[in-house]
């Protein structure tokens, strides 16, 4: 069971579930979830399940531990008199943000632990070469449990939300249990927050009718987008970005743009199979994508592109950060000297710094990853600085800049922004990703593209003819999506012809012009391995 | 309302404050128009918001801010 696409899960693993939890009774329906969860954990894991155990635990225990203090603090607040109200305030805080702290270091650490090791352990190493010292550190490698860095975010995020008081403490371990490993989500997120979910995966509510269909033609939409274009483009994509020293620059272009196309294909199609597994079972989860390429700058992008991930990192790192006592401190005084715009830019890029070095690292152990964070984050900063500046621009040269040429202009710079990051986000080394890039722009030429060389580098006309239409009708489906226009709803209102026929049509596009068998090598869920 | 309106606009002045109703879905005011939203509302009405309190249901609409503020004065 190597991937949500794979026949194993969609045509064994998935069914099986269905029919085991439907013939189970309500009450005992989270643990047919739970059965299914960690017996799909551990198909792929193994015995590294200890460790998504132990995490499961750890919160457990820890939100309990600070739900006593919590309690214990309110006790004492109402006896106390009003004078005395603010020092027991202070000495409860100060409890409890040690609890937090350590759970949340722990956590963080396993993650840090197995994750990093190896890259910081041969940095150190190849910074003690260089200052001539002899000693090496030794260098451990781990293999790291599927999903890791997606279940150690939910863990603190359930943790975070404890200490703020924004959830209770869940006392019911089955309950928390299924929350961190529910097997639909455990791989690829997209990352839930307790209150997104918990009651939800509780309830257990019949497989209905409505929720089947609903679920199926989600996932079959993603298939179509995971199946018949990020696997068809993989063979090009995989030629190109190995041997790139033997291609010029157009052709590195093209594959640049073909990677990015596969990245959000692969990741946003694994989610809609996600999203429509737990559908079935009538879980709603949160949307990690909203038309990412519709963005009219980067920020919005971050808004629109793992959704969820931007708003954990907004959540937990950017507000507390930006909201600490210093750099409120520092927005107060520099907005008295910089002004409105630029003065709450400085604390806040600080706290941007903090969240784009934290995104990188979390994609991968590498200098590329933390390239890519960097790049975003110079590109977000420069945003913001600038921002004013192309506003009173385009009033001076009296351009709407509601008119759609203006939003078509912001919608091509960001995604060609986009595609460049990506270009080091696929390179494989930061030295690679640079010399790419360098002959990209130093070595650009059409010769391969006009001469069709380009055909022969892994997919050939009737695969660009597939792509084609492919691409376009997602593309179709993200305008109506824009417009707020609800596709399956739509469906769902047709006649039973009409449905019958759209779902058979789009089961046999997935079925003929799927890139699977002889000739094709489909990608491993990329996202899984962060 | 009218000192919060006023601050709003200083920093945002392209919005209709007393009919928008999505100003964080919107996209109306990002991360940054909020910190110093929140370094003015707590100088102007001296209260502490904390990180909790920053959600967009809080801060969707001028009206949603003022009843936080409120609610924020009342407790405090």
């Amino acid at each position: 069971m190597s991937s949500y696409c794979s026949l194993a899960y969609l045509g064994l693993f998935l069914p099986i579930v269905m029919v085991l939890y439907q013939l189970t009774p309500q009450k005992h329906r989270w643990k047919a979830l739970l059965a299914a969860s960690y017996l799909f954990f551990w198909t792929i894991s193994g015995k590294l399940v200890m460790f998504l155990i132990f995490s499961t635990c750890s919160i457990h225990h820890f939100g309990l531990w600070m739900t006593l203090v919590q309690e214990e603090k309110k006790g004492k607040l109402a006896e106390a008199e009003k004078s005395e109200k603010k020092q027991i305030k202070g000495v409860y805080q100060r409890k409890l943000r040690g609890i937090v702290t350590l759970a949340v270091l722990l956590h963080i650490g396993v993650l840090v632990v197995l994750k990093y090791s190896t890259f910081f352990g041969t940095n150190l190493n190849t910074l003690l070469a260089a200052c001539k010292v002899s000693f090496r550190l030794p260098i451990p490698s781990f293999i790291l449990p599927i999903g890791i860095s997606f279940y150690t975010m939910q863990a603190v995020s359930y943790l975070f939300d404890v200490y703020r008081g924004t959830i209770r403490a869940d006392r019911n371990l089955g309950r928390l249990a299924l929350y961190m490993s529910f097997f639909p989500q455990i791989m690829e997120g997209p990352i839930c927050r307790y209150s997104d979910t918990a009651t939800q995966l509780w309830s257990c509510e019949k497989i209905s009718y409505h929720n089947m269909t609903m679920g199926m033609q989600r996932i079959a939409f993603g298939l179509m987008k995971k199946i018949v274009i990020a696997d068809r483009l993989n063979l090009f994509i995989k030629n190109v970005f190995t041997n790139h020293a033997s291609y010029d620059g157009g052709v590195i272009a093209v594959a640049m743009v073909c990677y990015t196309c596969q990245l959000y294909m692969e990741f946003s199609g694994t989610i809609d199979v996600v999203i429509g597994s737990a559908e079935i079972f009538g879980i709603k989860m949160p949307e990690n994508f909203r038309q990412p390429f519709f963005s009219k700058t980067i920020s919005e992008f971050w808004t629109r592109w793992h959704i969820t991930l931007g708003a954990w990192f907004r959540d937990y790192v950017f507000y507390p950060l930006s909201m600490s006592k210093p750099l409120k401190h520092m927005t107060v005084s520099a907005r008295k000297h910089l002004g409105n715009h630029f003065g709450p830019l400085v604390a806040g890029s600080i706290a941007l710094f903090v969240v784009w070095i934290c995104n990188g690292l979390w994609h991968g152990a590498g200098w590329f990853y933390i390239f890519f964070g960097l790049y975003h984050f110079g590109l977000i900063l420069l945003g913001n600085m600038f921002g004013p500046l192309f506003k009173t621009t385009a009033e001076k040269l009296h351009i709407d800049r509601n008119k759609w040429y203006y939003r078509g202009i912001q919608i091509i710079r960001t995604a060609i922004l986009v595609n460049i990051g990506e270009l080091f986000f696929r390179s494989n080394g930061l030295r690679v990703g640079l010399t790419m890039f360098k002959k990209m722009v130093t070595n650009f030429s059409f010769a391969s593209i006009k001469s069709r060389q380009i055909l022969t580098l892994g997919i050939d006309k009737y695969d660009v003819l597939i792509l084609a239409v492919s691409i376009l009708l997602v593309f179709a489906v993200s305008v109506m999506r824009e417009r707020g226009i609800g596709i399956r709803t739509a469906i769902a209102r047709q006649n039973i012809v009409v449905r019958w026929a759209f779902y058979y049509g789009l089961i046999l596009f997935i079925v003929i012009f799927g890139a699977y068998g002889k000739g094709y090598v489909p990608i491993d869920p990329i996202y899984a391995n962060f | 309302m009218n000192e919060l309106i006023e601050i709003l606009e200083e920093i945002q002045p392209e919005v209709d404050y007393e009919t928008c109703t999505d100003l964080i879905d919107g996209h109306y005011l990002d991360s940054l128009s909020i910190l110093s939203l929140v370094a003015e509302l707590e100088d102007a009405f001296d209260i502490t918001i904390p990180t909790v309190e920053i959600i967009p249901s809080n801060f969707n609409s001028a009206e949603k801010i003022w009843s936080m503020i409120v609610r924020l004065q009342e407790e405090e």
